[in-house]
């Protein structure tokens, strides 16, 4: 087998056992539950019967690894089980699918990660490149300063700031409705998504900045100088050949960060996605829907890592032509 | 070869400076230094690290290494003012008029490129030839470098090519454009001495083939002695000597290099003796359980005289100390060790083996920790084996700091305020603290300068003189071993190929593998390489 | 590579006279050991090294000394200075600076509730501070103890650690922690706990990995060729050259945790009133967001905690890059 694949495929595995350990440890956080959870659900009147049914619709009564199948199998068809709340102690069941919840607010979260990526990643891939190549000059230095800074600054304290600012802008709720048309919905993302690109900006600034000046230090460049190749060409044809690894690392990790970012943003400015569904879930103890979000933003974390690894790979010139 | 002046002055330097950023405030490297190379002249320039040689050598070109920065002084080359010319202007120079050749081949070319692409590169961005044509020559310049598969070697990626044949590669990526000058910046450092030969050959008949002119930088006399029509001494950023090959090899006038050719000129007279103190009987040994690195190796190590044993990288010769000092256990095999046997694993030795073996490393630096003073650092073995406390310990590291010809005044030091000679000194002092009848010495040389060698070589002789301690020394420098050794073992691939007593084993008639590393160790005669050259092609 | 040396070399000791270095024109002396030119330095006392460090620091390390000397202050102090109780009740609402036009003995306001935002600010500071440096020192504990022993051993116990830990580290923390809390509840404890069991896996990451490369120096193997015991080696082998980056570490994830704290008891699943702290109080603040555009002040309630956090990790953030860039002798990343 050509090596890349090998290494491609065994990197594939990691990663899919990676998801396998992390789905059991978000499914057995159920398991930690205290014994009277079941009255905590369905309020202190709740019937013995009726929490009895409960505890057997969960599947408690049953053997662990059984109940892990049972929930992993619903998973993978996308059914993540129903939510504890809307259910009474009279044993009136109103709660709805966990599916239903997260469809809507899911597509809102990518939407705004999105937008944000679209801004957040190339300007930072043009300031940490643009600092590693002026560096030590005034340019670089105010540009470190600014981002050790932000770097350090609480998101909450970043989407405050920006709205005292921007308050007369932008709009400071970003309350978004599906029928919304594009141009509102951009407007109403505004200053959520100018939070999350100030916050990744610096991250990625700092770590693209890092990654070309390891990457220019290398003997092979000084070699491509001393063989008169232009600025340019020692860029385009001698470094950059070598950066999509690194590059793509960095691209990955604050992707990855923008996910839990989101959280906290969301919060903020009162957005329907799935990190306020889950600050929800969390402070009502709705488990089902804890799990399947925990379990979402585990995936896509997991995944955007493996993607950065797999690039690092194919871009490999040693594995790509064995000896 | 003899006749140093060939043509016009192709390069000339005067009172060049250059200075060096380094904890934060500018230090002078180079301190106004002269220079001058005539057409199809090659300078072999010499000094130990530190010298500011490979500064030089770049700033030749024009080029300052990131941190250093060419303060004042002329470059002339050809007519062309370097110091007045334009970052553009020099890279119409760079990889057309002159070329450079580093130290690491490996490290130098990009590993996402084929090698053509990179040998022809600059030839042709330059416009010196059409990039069929540039292929073609760098064919034959394959070819006359004597590599394999001509042909189809450039189609090859770096790592797939072994280190001399890419330091080949690299002498033909710099003679591409024929230059008018190529910098040679210790192109055969990294290699083993037999692959050495090879390499120097090829770069030496290639450079005459286009009477190129070049300077040659190296810390090793006898490969400059090879090369160079004319030496040029460096010492801490100031010349010391200029003069043709022959001139400075016969009659150095300045002290300090009569003291750089006097090492090699070390030796002590074989002493021998049948009182074994140590066996190893017939060891396999393997890392990971299935890499098999020792196959069957015995040595004998007779009582107060020295072993070295010799080989290149990958022989076995670092193992089998790790065998003996019970880091590596073996697969078979055993040790005796005065009389009984050694048990294999470290674990299962008794302190006092412990104490009766002692291990002296390469690096000095890592050798000791960082972060305890010299006084700590012997004084542990001293408490350690010999209970010593107080003012009987500190007492006896005094002594011992005057035997390694040091004054107490060290013992308060920490390792990162010593140099690399006195770092090794304290090492030595520590294995000496012990109390040992065997100390192993792993290449504990090749790390130092020349002038710091001989002092450590000759401290090692007298301690032996005085104690009667047995020496198992690792080298891979013959010079080194017929200054210590009183007898010797030859490894080669995980095997012993010989052992036998110093001057049986350097005399004739030599086993195959000997005579091989033998002859690969350029020596102090500029006419070295032409009898191998000669001897290579009568075969 | 060579020449990398020469910075060795003209680093001049103090007490060696300088042609020493230039004796290649002078008749040579006699080789002696002694006079070998090393990097030597006047040895100073560690209080003498640490003022001298100090005066050369840079002006942003210095703005961070100050900020966290004060910090700590307040915190130590919070019940001496601040004008009032914790919990205290007042009669009415007031916005800040509202003292400002009136006689209002609020500086800060005070609250939803009528508590007085000041004293609040700084009880904040004791409670958040507090509870983010024990999460941290426990943290430490765990990540540091498990690390080192790792880095020591090498086999299967690094093994199980390591890829145990490389799962947990796959779950974004903030994540875990909240699914933790859904689990454990919002206390105190489970809030320290969880935090700090999260927050160990990057702990014991850094610490194995410097570690590591002190484990494969010669002195490790001549201390063990010695016949060295564990604790020997451990105490005197490797933490007095790993601390270092420790320290800096410390404070970074001092910073991060106080982050994580301040984030989820802003989304109100951290500290639980009616303890005050700030990331609660940011949040309690927020219900005038809407009319900022009208009055940029109504931002004051939730901007004022929001920077007492900001400041902090900005001031911990420059002292930790300054130590890095000594400690280090790194000037990039």
């Amino acid at each position: 087998m050509h090596p890349v694949l090998a290494t491609v495929l065994q990197r594939l595995g990691l990663g899919l056992l990676t998801l396998f350990f992390v789905s059991i440890i978000i499914f057995s956080a159920i398991s930690f539950l205290p014994g009277d959870f079941g009255e905590q659900v369905l309020g202190q009147t709740a019937l013995p019967e009726t929490v009895e049914a409960f505890r057997r619709e969960l599947g408690l009564d049953q053997p662990a690894w059984k109940r892990y199948l049972q929930w992993i199998g619903g998973v993978m068809q996308g059914d993540f089980g129903t939510s504890f709340s809307g259910r009474s102690s009279s044993g009136v069941d109103a709660s709805r699918s966990v599916v239903e919840l997260i469809g809507p607010r899911l597509w809102n979260t990518l939407f705004l990660a999105g937008v944000t990526a679209i801004v957040a990643v190339p300007l930072s891939l043009f300031l940490g490149i643009t600092a590693a190549l002026k560096r030590n000059s005034l340019y670089d230095r105010s540009v470190n300063a600014v981002t050790l800074t932000t770097i350090s600054f609480p998101e909450f304290f970043l989407a405050y700031l920006l709205i005292v600012f921007l308050a007369g802008v932008f709009p400071t709720l970003a309350n978004v409705t599906p029928e919304m048309e594009l141009g509102e919905r951009l407007s109403k993302v505004a200053l959520p998504a100018l939070t999350m690109t100030l916050v990744i900006i610096a991250h990625m600034m700092r770590m693209t900045r890092a990654a070309i000046i390891n990457l220019l230090a290398s003997p092979y460049i000084e070699m491509a100088q001393l063989k008169g190749a232009s600025k340019t060409t020692v860029i385009l044809k001698h470094a950059l050949p070598n950066a999509w690894a690194p590059i793509a690392t960095v691209i990955a990790f604050n992707l990855a960060y923008l996910v839990v970012g989101v959280v906290v943003v969301e919060v903020v400015f009162v957005y329907p996605g799935i990190g306020q569904l889950m600050v929800d879930s969390v402070s009502a103890r709705d488990i089902p829907v804890a799990q399947a979000c925990a379990l979402i933003f585990a995936a896509t974390y997991i995944l955007l890592n493996l993607l950065a690894d797999i690039i690092g790979i194919v871009t490999n010139p040693r594995l790509l032509h064995p000896r | 070869m003899s006749d140093a002046r060939k043509g016009d002055v192709l390069l000339e330097m005067k009172d060049t400076r250059i200075d060096g950023f380094s904890d934060n405030r500018w230090h002078q490297i180079i301190k106004g230094v002269d220079l001058a190379l005539h057409r199809g002249e090659v300078l072999g320039l010499i000094g130990e690290s530190g010298a500011g040689k490979s500064t030089l050598g770049k700033a030749a070109m024009g080029y300052a290494q990131p941190g250093c920065k060419i303060k004042s002084g002329s470059i002339m080359f050809d007519g062309i003012d370097i110091m007045a010319a334009t970052e553009a202007e020099k890279r119409k120079l760079w990889g057309s008029r002159m070329a450079y050749v580093a130290q690491s081949a490996a490290a130098s070319f990009n590993p996402a490129h084929r090698l053509i692409g990179q040998t022809v590169e600059s030839t042709v961005a330059h416009n010196v030839r059409g990039e069929a044509e540039a292929r073609e020559d760098a064919v034959d310049l394959f070819r006359q470098l004597s590599l394999p598969d001509p042909e189809t070697i450039g189609e090859r990626y770096p790592h797939q090519v072994s280190g001399g044949q890419l330091q080949r590669v690299m002498t033909a990526m710099a003679m591409s454009p024929r230059p008018d000058l190529i910098i040679f910046d210790e192109p055969t450092t990294a290699l083993d001495v037999t692959t050495q030969v090879d390499v120097l050959l090829s770069m030496r008949a290639i450079v005459e083939e286009f009477n190129t002119a070049a300077i040659y930088i190296t810390h090793d006399l006898a490969v400059v002695a090879q090369m160079a029509d004319r030496i040029k001494v460096l010492r801490y950023g100031e010349e010391v000597e200029d003069a043709d090959t022959a001139t400075m090899l016969s009659a150095p006038t300045q002290d300090y290099t009569k003291s750089l050719w006097s090492v090699r000129a070390l030796e002590k007279p074989q002493n021998p003796s049948d009182d074994i103190v140590l066996s190893i009987n017939n060891v396999d040994a393997a890392y990971g359980g299935n890499i098999k690195v020792l196959h069957d190796v015995s040595i004998r190590v007779p009582r107060g005289r020295t072993v070295s044993i010799v080989g290149e990288s990958g022989s076995g010769k670092s193992t089998t100390a790790r065998v003996v000092t019970g880091l590596l256990p073996p697969m078979t095999g055993s040790i005796t060790f005065d009389g009984e046997p050694l048990p294999p694993e470290l674990k299962s030795r008794s302190k006092d083996q412990l104490r009766r073996i002692q291990m002296i490393y390469q690096m000095a630096d890592t050798a000791m920790n960082p972060k305890q003073s010299v006084g700590e650092i012997i004084g542990r073995p001293l408490s350690f084996y010999h209970d010593m406390t107080g003012a009987q310990r500190d007492a006896r590291v005094v002594e011992l700091l005057d035997m390694i010809e040091l004054d107490a005044s060290f013992a308060d030091r920490l390792p990162g305020e010593l140099s690399g000679g006195q770092k090794q000194r304290i090492c030595i002092a520590r294995a000496l603290a012990a109390e040992p009848d065997i100390i192993i010495c792993d290449e504990v040389t090749s790390a130092l300068d020349q002038i710091v060698q001989e002092g450590i070589l000759k401290l090692l002789l007298r301690l032996q003189r005085e104690f009667g301690i047995t020496y198992i020394f690792i080298t891979h420098d013959i010079a080194v071993v017929k200054a210590i050794s009183d007898e010797i073992v030859v490894m080669f691939q995980g095997g012993v190929v010989e052992q036998g007593l110093k001057d049986d084993v350097l005399a004739p008639p030599f086993k195959d593998y000997t005579k091989l590393l033998l002859d690969s160790v350029p020596e102090m005669d500029p006419n070295w390489l032409d009898d191998i050259a000669t001897e290579r092609a009568s075969q | 590579m060579t020449d990398k040396m020469n910075d060795l070399k003209d680093t001049q000791p103090a007490n060696v006279p300088a042609d020493a270095f230039a004796a290649s024109d002078a008749k040579q002396e006699a080789y002696s050991a002694a006079a070998e030119a090393g990097a030597v330095r006047v040895r100073r006392s560690r209080w003498e090294r640490s003022r001298i460090a100090l005066s050369k620091a840079p002006a942003t390390a210095w703005f961070g000394l100050i900020v966290i000397a004060l910090y700590a202050f307040v915190a130590i102090f919070a019940q001496l200075i601040a004008p009032y109780g914790e919990a205290e009740i007042f009669a009415k609402a007031e916005l800040p600076w509202a003292s400002l036009g009136g006689q209002s003995e609020h500086f800060f306001g005070t609250d939803q509730i009528g508590r007085d935002v000041l004293t609040r600010l700084i009880y904040g500071a004791q409670n958040t501070i507090g509870i983010a440096l024990m999460t941290t020192l426990l943290s430490f504990l765990i990540g540091g103890s498990l690390g080192l022993i790792a880095a020591i051993n090498r086999s299967w116990l690094d093994q199980i650690l390591s890829r145990g830990v490389d799962v947990l580290m796959s779950i974004p923390s903030l994540i875990f922690a909240l699914m933790l809390l859904s689990i454990f509840g919002s206390s105190i404890p489970s809030l320290i706990g969880i935090i700090a069991v999260l927050d160990s896996t990057r702990v014991f990451r850094l610490t194995r990995s410097v570690a590591v490369n002190v484990v494969v120096m010669d002195y490790m193997e001549a201390a063990k060729l010695r016949g060295e015991g564990l604790g020997w080696i451990m105490r005197k082998e490797i933490l007095p050259n790993i601390m270092p980056p420790l320290v800096a570490e410390f404070g970074l994830r001092f910073s991060f945790v106080f982050l994580t704290i301040a984030a989820l008891s802003f989304l109100g699943l951290g500290i639980q009133p009616p303890t005050a702290d700030w990331g609660s109080m940011v949040r309690d603040g927020s219900r005038f967001i809407q009319f900022v555009a009208y009055d940029w002040t109504l931002a004051l309630p939730s901007l004022l905690p929001a920077g007492a956090v900001a400041l902090l990790t900005v001031a911990v953030n420059f002292v930790v890059d300054w130590f890095l860039h000594k400690t280090s002798g790194l000037r990039d990343e």
